[in-house]
């Protein structure tokens, strides 16, 4: 478990050296999962001991968000001034973002054999 | 009072301390995902949610700062990075499913990725919304950790990220059904990548209850639409002149 979390935190280290680095916008644990990925592509998967912790980590992942959605207290005031902005703005755009990548994605693999309940 | 006196210095030590926080943190997610097991892990009863709900109303009630919760709290929260990288493990067990339809998914999530975030941002800029909560709604369709990395580099707000990315969740996964039964969408793998792109995490738990597949796509949807939006909503931050 040890040896996994090394791996993990040595991933999210390089990534977030390089982040500030080269000043990129994309959070320094993505380029980690991207460079994590390359890896486990050219190595044909992860050992055992990476599986386990990544799984095991992976299985609260919904506890990890908790202290962070906490801070909502702080934000009370800004969500009450822009609750009808914010009320309007979500479920649009989240049915948009459905509707496009649904669509778009039926069609596409549709063409590339079918795999569908129809 | 006199007897009550000795009370108040250990609150007061306690609320210097990281104990506290850490430890009403994962007595609450017990509780929460006690209540979500009850109530059979409907949608709205989310495990995450829950928690957030009693501890902010806690932290509420007994007037205590967040900075004093976070103090333990923090090493919970520290997680997220080595969780984020840890995303690759399942990824990687969708590779082969990924690069036998590599066009397709990356076209479908793209477009969807980019008009999700940039009509979130153009409503709540038009109805008025303040620059920081324009840009905090920009990653909302992204999963935690990665969205509230997004949003702190862009000048957003990573708590009313966090707070976007769970609204959004909920109420993508309410309507994703519906949705995909309106627009035709029969396809199991479209599904799920719809579901994975639009309402992250938990729209795919939902997706895995249903079918093996579109749990698969909607996972890797998760882990991509992370790299998609990292990469395209700074873009799309400079084009429309936030």
């Amino acid at each position: 478990m040890i040896r996994a979390l090394v791996v993990l935190l040595l991933c999210q280290l390089a990534g977030t050296v390089i982040q500030q680095g080269s000043g990129l916008p994309i959070p320094g644990p993505v380029i980690g999962l991207v460079m994590l990925l390359a890896y486990l592509i050219k190595a044909g998967g992860p050992a055992p001991y990476l599986k386990d912790t990544a799984q095991g980590l992976l299985k609260y992942f919904g506890l990890l968000f908790v202290p962070a959605g906490v801070g909502v207290v702080t934000e009370l005031q800004e969500l009450r001034e822009n609750a009808f902005a914010i009320a309007v703005a979500i479920p649009v755009s989240t049915l948009l973002g459905l509707l496009v990548t649904g669509v778009l994605m039926n069609w596409l693999a549709g063409r590339e054999g079918a795999e569908s309940d129809a | 009072m006199h007897s009550i006196l000795p009370l108040f210095h250990v609150w007061a030590y306690l609320q210097t301390q990281p104990l506290l926080g850490l430890t009403a943190t994962l007595c609450v997610w017990e509780v929460a995902c006690f209540i979500d097991a009850r109530a059979g892990h409907a949608a709205l009863s989310n495990p995450t949610v829950l928690s957030i709900i009693i501890l902010a109303a806690l932290l509420l009630i007994t007037h205590t700062s967040y900075q004093a919760y976070f103090t333990g709290a923090v090493y919970i929260h520290f997680l997220l990075g080595p969780a984020t990288v840890a995303l690759a493990v399942p990824m990687y067990a969708n590779w082969p499913a990924i690069r036998r339809h590599f066009l397709a998914i990356i076209v479908s999530l793209t477009a969807g990725s980019v008009i999700a975030a940039g009509s979130a941002m153009l409503i709540a800029h038009a109805l008025g919304a303040p620059r920081a909560v324009v840009i905090s709604l920009g990653p909302k369709s992204v999963t935690t950790p990665i969205a509230m990395g997004i949003s702190q580099n862009l000048g957003g707000q990573p708590s009313l990220t966090a707070v976007f990315v769970m609204i959004t969740a909920m109420f993508g996964t309410l309507v994703c059904g519906l949705v995909f039964r309106l627009a035709r969408v029969r396809d199991w793998r479209a599904r799920g990548l719809a579901a994975g792109m639009a309402a992250h995490g938990l729209a795919t738990s939902r997706m895995l209850m249903l079918n093996q597949t579109a749990g698969a796509f909607g996972g890797l949807a998760i882990g991509l639409n992370g790299i998609v939006t990292s990469i395209a909503l700074p873009i799309l931050v400079s084009v429309m002149g936030l």
